[in-house]
């Protein structure tokens, strides 16, 4: 029982750096209807920067971390300037394939910079643990769990209630109304892409503070997609919920296949075999708008 | 059927031939007459390289048949092909003659390719994106963990083709054959291009709804398209496997997938010919990379370091580069190019 519960606390841990991740991706899917492939290495991105400032250049933690968070701001502006932009209008393999294309840059970046190997991030919380229902939970799981929920506080109350927020949400209901009403859609695609690489970095900085970085950050980014499909494209209320849903299912389906099956590695599959049911029953997910045609 | 200046039909007979004109027979005979000569003048290395260009081929005008023709986006291509060469690798060695076992592999896929195929009834877009990469990373679990099979993640050894007593052991002897197997699918996926089925694909791509209203049955032609392209992919994987003489399940990753459908783009989406040049082109890249990293290290000794994580950042690029400025491919080029050679001293 106390295995189970073990796997459940760290899937909530997982699943809320997902959700931060699977935040980005559905604001600027939501703003901009591209799907962004590059999510994972947005991550990985924010997480060296964060470690370069840190360790190679001796600058303290919450120093680096906010710089991290302006660097990303830069990074998502000009992806969105150079890569996205020209690509407005052209079919979705295209922009598909656009985002992955800058997925493979990004990652040969960090690789040319930083090398392969494990990177660890020196301890900046305490070591001992809490204990929760008998289980001992690291400190740094709690924050992990308490920032990302803090995040989706904030970009929650920025979406209904600052003119910024009510302007995106508006651009995404109907771009051509939008942008007749004065707002520059440009400018809302650029802060979407902004407000993603922000929280992807976030992500990238609790994940390195919890198990160390390497250039295979990325493929985290891959676990957005069963999470933002169960909870809708285009919810962020289902982004939240969706990638809290999958970071436990698939700890515990790894605990068990483990247990009863003797099978390794089964993380790497569960959600996804999750995502192809949940295509297959309810393709537009719990909180996503219905409008996808269908054949 | 655009005539050239001087080009008379007299039969619908010659109107219909793949090969309109003398000019194009010619230049089609002496390409071939060039390949054909390839095993005689060149090196093995290089040898090698064409072989994986013919495998290459192969995939990437099956994926083109799928995304490019039918429209629909498939990241679990790189695992269709990894299925192929299992299959095949698996059916000889439990002693099935590789010329049964290669199309035996191409029906397995195909089969595979169906199995995920069906969700694309009612996804499109990017939720079928979405589902075929679920695929793909489904179907490297399955490499890695059904041991029975594929040996896990020690793989199988399989033994080079052998067709009635002769074995292709050497690169000499697998060029012609690979170079046969991709003239066939090249002659198959034109043709199927060119008959009723190939034109209901591009009916399903333009506008499902119009396409429906003419009569295309759309989940037949949709599972049909998915089913031909993975029988192409599969009969890829099962020569890929054989040249190798290894299959592990490490190169049937998602970047299998991206690459081939990185050849269809910068080749050109939709377009057989274009599928050909961005499989010589993808192919050809990351060699070319190795070299000038080779004449780069004399200068810079640590370019070589490098070399890995330039070559993944180079496709990106690449990609990016194709995708916002030339974004119907090189066969856009090609056909420029023609149209400058039609005209040459004039520009009109």
């Amino acid at each position: 029982m106390e295995y189970y519960l073990q796997l459940v606390i760290n899937g909530l841990v997982v699943g809320s750096i997902y959700a931060l991740v699977a935040l980005g991706f559905v604001v600027i899917y939501k703003a901009t209807k591209v799907v962004n492939f590059a999510q994972g290495e947005l991550v990985m991105v924010g997480a060296y920067a964060c470690f370069s400032l840190t360790v190679e250049m001796q600058l303290p933690f919450l120093l680096s971390f906010l710089l991290t968070l302006g660097f990303s701001v830069v990074l998502g502006l000009a992806i969105e300037r150079l890569v996205l932009r020209p690509m407005i209008g052209e079919p979705i393999i295209s922009v598909i394939m656009v985002t992955i294309g800058l997925s493979s840059i990004l990652k040969s970046l960090v690789q040319v910079f930083w090398g392969t190997q494990i990177q660890v991030y020196p301890q900046v919380l305490p070591q001992e643990p809490y204990f929760i229902m008998g289980v001992p939970v690291a400190p740094v799981y709690i924050a992990a769990f308490v920032l990302s929920a803090l995040l989706f506080a904030v970009f929650s109350a920025f979406f209904k209630y600052s003119r910024l927020g009510v302007a995106m949400r508006a651009t995404a209901l109907d771009q051509c109304a939008a942008a007749s009403m004065g707002i520059g859609i440009k400018s809302i695609f650029a802060l979407s892409w902004c407000i993603a690489a922000v929280v992807s970095s976030v992500g990238g900085v609790i994940l390195g503070n919890i198990n160390g970085i390497n250039s295979q950050l990325g493929h985290l980014g891959l676990k957005v997609f069963p999470a933002v499909i169960l909870g809708g494209l285009d919810s962020l209320l289902g982004a939240a919920l969706g990638g809290i849903v999958i970071g436990v299912l698939e700890n515990v389906c790894d605990g068990a296949a483990k247990q009863f099956l003797g099978l390794g590695g089964f993380k790497e599959v569960a959600a996804f075999i999750v995502l192809v049911i949940i295509l297959m029953v309810k393709p537009y997910g719990f909180f996503g708008t219905k409008q996808i045609e269908r054949v | 059927m655009q005539g050239k200046c001087g080009l008379f039909f007299e039969s619908y007979r010659e109107e219909n031939a793949l090969l309109v004109g003398g000019f194009q027979k010619a230049r089609f005979a002496a390409l071939l007459a060039v390949l054909c000569a390839c095993p005689f003048v060149l090196n093995s290395y290089h040898l090698s390289i064409l072989i994986l260009i013919n495998i290459a081929v192969v995939g990437a005008v099956s994926l083109n048949l799928l995304t490019g023709m039918c429209g629909q986006i498939s990241l679990g291509h790189g695992a269709f092909i990894g299925v192929g060469a299992y299959a095949c690798g698996a059916l000889t060695l439990q002693g099935v003659p590789f010329l049964v076992a290669l199309p035996a592999a191409g029906c397995i896929t195909a089969a595979t390719g169906m199995l995920f195929g069906i969700p694309s009834l009612r996804l499109k877009g990017i939720y079928l994106a979405i589902a075929t990469l679920a695929a793909q990373l489904i179907l490297q679990y399955i490499f890695l963990h059904w041991d029975a099979v594929t040996g896990g993640s020690t793989g199988l050894a399989v033994d080079p083709p052998n067709i009635a007593g002769l074995t292709f052991d050497t690169d000499e002897k697998m060029f012609y054959l690979s170079l046969g197997v991709a003239i066939l699918m090249l002659v198959v996926a034109t043709n199927l291009m060119r008959s009723r089925h190939g034109r209901a694909f591009v009916a399903i791509r333009d506008f499902y709804l119009s396409a429906e209203i003419v009569g295309v049955n759309l989940f037949a032609y949709k599972l049909m398209a998915f089913a031909v392209s993975s029988f192409m992919a599969g009969v890829a994987g099962g020569l890929w496997g054989h040249y190798l003489q290894f299959v592990t399940p490490e190169p049937f990753g998602l970047g299998l997938s991206i690459s081939y459908l990185a050849m269809c783009i910068i080749g050109g989406l939709g377009s057989i010919q274009g599928a050909v040049f961005g499989a010589v082109f993808l192919t050809l890249l990351p060699e070319v990379l190795t070299w000038l990293s080779d004449v780069g290290s004399s200068v810079f000794p640590a370019a070589s370091l490098y070399l890995v994580a330039a070559k993944e950042g180079v496709f990106g690029l690449v990609l990016v580069l194709f995708l916002i400025f030339e974004p119907e491919g090189l066969q856009r080029r090609w056909r420029l190019f023609k149209a400058w050679c039609k005209l040459f001293p004039f520009a009109y």
